[in-house]
């Protein structure tokens, strides 16, 4: 059953059309995760989804049910906000008693559902604090409580981590994935950090002006971006982009880097039949800064004698785990990630191994993936 | 380490802030010493001057027993319709402002900058334009000359500054909380009840000491839609002062000034930090 489809939706203020034509269906049980540079319209067409804005056109059902003029309230949704949005008056058990209480379920009953949601959550011993009383992650423990508690149809989550630290962040990115896998709930999450997006959707929603750029699966997204706007925002560091020039010879499709330059790259392409039309024209090529490792790499054992280009280094950024290289190929500038312990000279020329099977190519004019 | 020596400049600023002092707290020093003379003594002497012995029983004369437009049972019945009007007027024009202020500032609706453009316009219309319209109106709803009309002029009138209070008090707090409140199911007058009111608590003092000491202190309404013995204390104070007009009664005038000044400095005693401290609180978190 489709938890929440949405047609043709589109937000306009005034002049300002935020969104336009948004059509998405998401699965029940499905972690879908909206993703996109601030102003991309996201938190809007969430705000869509809860009722707490208008749309200007297009329809949202939920469960089926088609909730255009439904109150938040009766939507059947909870939703986590990113400053939390706990009642500072109140204690955290009458926070998330608050909407039972709104809804007139009996006291019993409330009773039960904050046991069993302070208990999934760890938080018992918090229930007669304030707000102001709690840490950061504590209180975004709490906001999740609130909409936990209510079991609804649909949770909606706006950008809820972005207020905590960078180590409190990556611990409760896996409590709430560890959490949609023991509940199975159906969440709509709203994030600009592409990170959050890989680690924790079954499905991501690339959103840029308004529109949704591509809703995949984060494998597909990563290895197959729709354009050269997913490509450049989804990975850090982003995929390497290049102009180049693809050619054929007897032995299939080449794309060449720096064509006619003395230091031009060729790279021999297997298995791009879709890109057949574009032999003898202009592409831009794509390449993941971890498909660019050193000499010495082997990608994979099936995929025969490995490509090496001799590049030369320009600037070296050692992160601990791995090495960054920024390098040239025919000219363009590119990233590459090699290994911790190797540390090529910047000035002088080095191997690197290419892994050309996942080499993406890109229309430049349309910017869509050609293959 | 702080600078303890007394520079030039230093000495300066005391002396400028001592000259300030002296001339706002003369006037008070001056009737307060007036109050605790007899007449014979002010009579003998000079308006200024220290008392010979204290005449406490001035201040009894002035409560209960002097005359007032013919009747002689002292200010005390004017203090309780200070009292009737003020406070009911404050109690009004304090949560009718936090609603209205609360509705501009968190509930965004078309038209909510013209109306609150239009609300706080009124702070800045003197108070003798609106004479003949209050006179018209409290006439046609049957209310002059009695105390609830004075009480809904000030009601109205305090709404001005109390929902210009409110309102940026209430900007402050995310609109995030209305929104989460919003989904669990909660309306416009539980958000208001059991999230923003328990949130006001510095700003609804704030309003309620200037309220309260504006209403009090009230003279023009006070002395033209009431008469004789429904007068507020600031309008009888007047009639005191022309009912002794043949035989100066300054030590017994003086002790009913301070009496009627009494509820307002009190307030200013005990509220006056948390005034203050209101005025500047801002975020609320």
């Amino acid at each position: 059953m489709a938890a929440l489809s949405i047609r043709s939706l589109s937000k306009r203020y005034a002049n300002l059309e935020v969104l336009k034509g948004i059509d998405l269906d998401i699965e029940s049980g499905e972690f879908t995760v909206l993703v996109g540079p601030s102003g991309c319209g996201k938190s809007t067409l969430l705000n869509i989804v809860a009722g707490l804005d208008r749309a200007s056109d297009g329809t949202i059902e939920i469960g089926g049910r088609n909730v255009n003029d439904v109150l938040p309230k009766d939507r059947d949704i909870a939703m986590v906000f990113q400053s939390y949005a706990l009642y500072p008056s109140m204690t955290v058990r009458q926070n998330i008693t608050f909407g039972m209480e709104c809804r007139h379920v009996p006291k019993a009953e409330q009773e039960k559902a904050v046991a069993n949601v302070a208990k999934l959550l760890q938080i018992e011993p918090l229930l007669g604090r304030k707000p102001a009383q709690l840490s950061g992650g504590q209180r975004q423990r709490v906001a999740m409580g609130r909409a936990l508690v209510r079991d609804p149809l649909l949770f909606l989550f706006d950008e809820p981590l972005s207020n905590l630290d960078a180590k409190l962040r990556v611990e409760m990115r896996m409590e709430i994935k560890r959490l949609h896998q023991r509940i199975g709930a159906t969440i709509v999450y709203v994030t600009h950090d592409q990170i959050e997006a890989m680690t924790m959707a079954t499905r991501i929603a690339v959103m840029h002006q308004g529109r949704v750029q591509q809703f995949a699966d984060p494998d597909t997204v990563y290895r197959y971006p729709a354009n050269l706007f997913v490509a450049r925002f989804m990975g850090s560091p982003p995929m390497n982009t290049m102009p180049a020039r693809l050619e054929a010879d007897s032995s299939g499709p080449v794309v060449v880097i720096g064509a006619g330059r003395p230091d031009e790259v060729r790279l021999h392409l297997q298995g791009y039949d879709a890109a057949a039309s574009y032999i003898g024209r202009e592409v831009v090529l794509g390449i993941r800064p971890e498909c660019i490792a050193e000499g010495e790499r082997v990608f994979s054992a099936a995929a025969g004698p490995p490509v090496i280009v001799t590049a030369p280094v320009e600037l070296v950024e050692p992160t601990g785990a791995e090495t960054i290289v920024l390098l040239r190929l025919g000219g363009e500038p590119a990233q590459a990630r090699i290994s911790p312990d190797i540390r090529p000279t910047p000035g002088t020329s080095a191997a690197f191994a290419l892994d050309t099977r996942r080499i993406c190519l890109f229309d430049p004019e349309t910017e869509r993936l050609i293959a | 380490m702080r600078d303890r020596s007394f520079a030039p400049t230093r000495i300066l600023t005391y002396l400028v802030a001592t000259l300030f002092a002296a001339a706002y707290l003369a006037p008070l020093l001056v009737v307060v010493l007036n109050s605790l003379r007899t007449n014979e003594e002010i009579a003998q002497s000079s308006m200024i001057g220290w008392p010979q012995h204290m005449a406490w029983g001035n201040y009894a004369l002035a409560w209960s027993g002097f005359c007032v437009a013919e009747t002689c049972a002292g200010i005390r019945p004017y203090m309780l319709n200070s009292a009737l009007i003020t406070i009911p007027a404050t109690i009004f024009s304090t949560l009718l402002g936090a609603v209205a202020g609360y509705a501009v500032s968190l509930w965004r609706f078309r038209g909510d900058v013209w109306i609150y453009g239009i609300v706080t316009l009124g702070l800045f219309l003197p108070q003798q334009m609106r004479l003949l319209p209050w006179t018209i109106v409290l006439r046609d709803i049957g209310l002059i000359n009695t105390l609830s009309g004075l009480v809904l002029i000030h009601t109205i009138q305090g709404l001005s500054f109390t929902v210009l209070f409110c309102r940026n008090y209430y900007v402050a707090i995310p609109h995030e909380l209305i929104r989460a409140a919003r989904i669990d199911g909660a309306g416009f007058f539980r958000i208001f009840w059991r999230i923003i009111l328990p949130l006001s608590g510095p700003i609804l003092l704030v309003t309620v000491i200037w309220q309260f000491t504006h209403i009090w202190n009230e003279f023009l309404y006070g002395v033209t839609f009431t008469p004789g013995q429904q007068q507020p204390v600031t309008a009888a104070l007047i009639a005191l002062s022309a009912a002794v007009a043949d035989i100066p009664q300054h030590g017994v005038q003086s002790a009913a000034v301070i009496i009627a000044a009494l509820p307002t400095l009190l307030i200013y005693l005990f509220g006056g930090k948390y005034f203050v401290r209101g005025l500047t609180a801002g975020a609320v978190k």
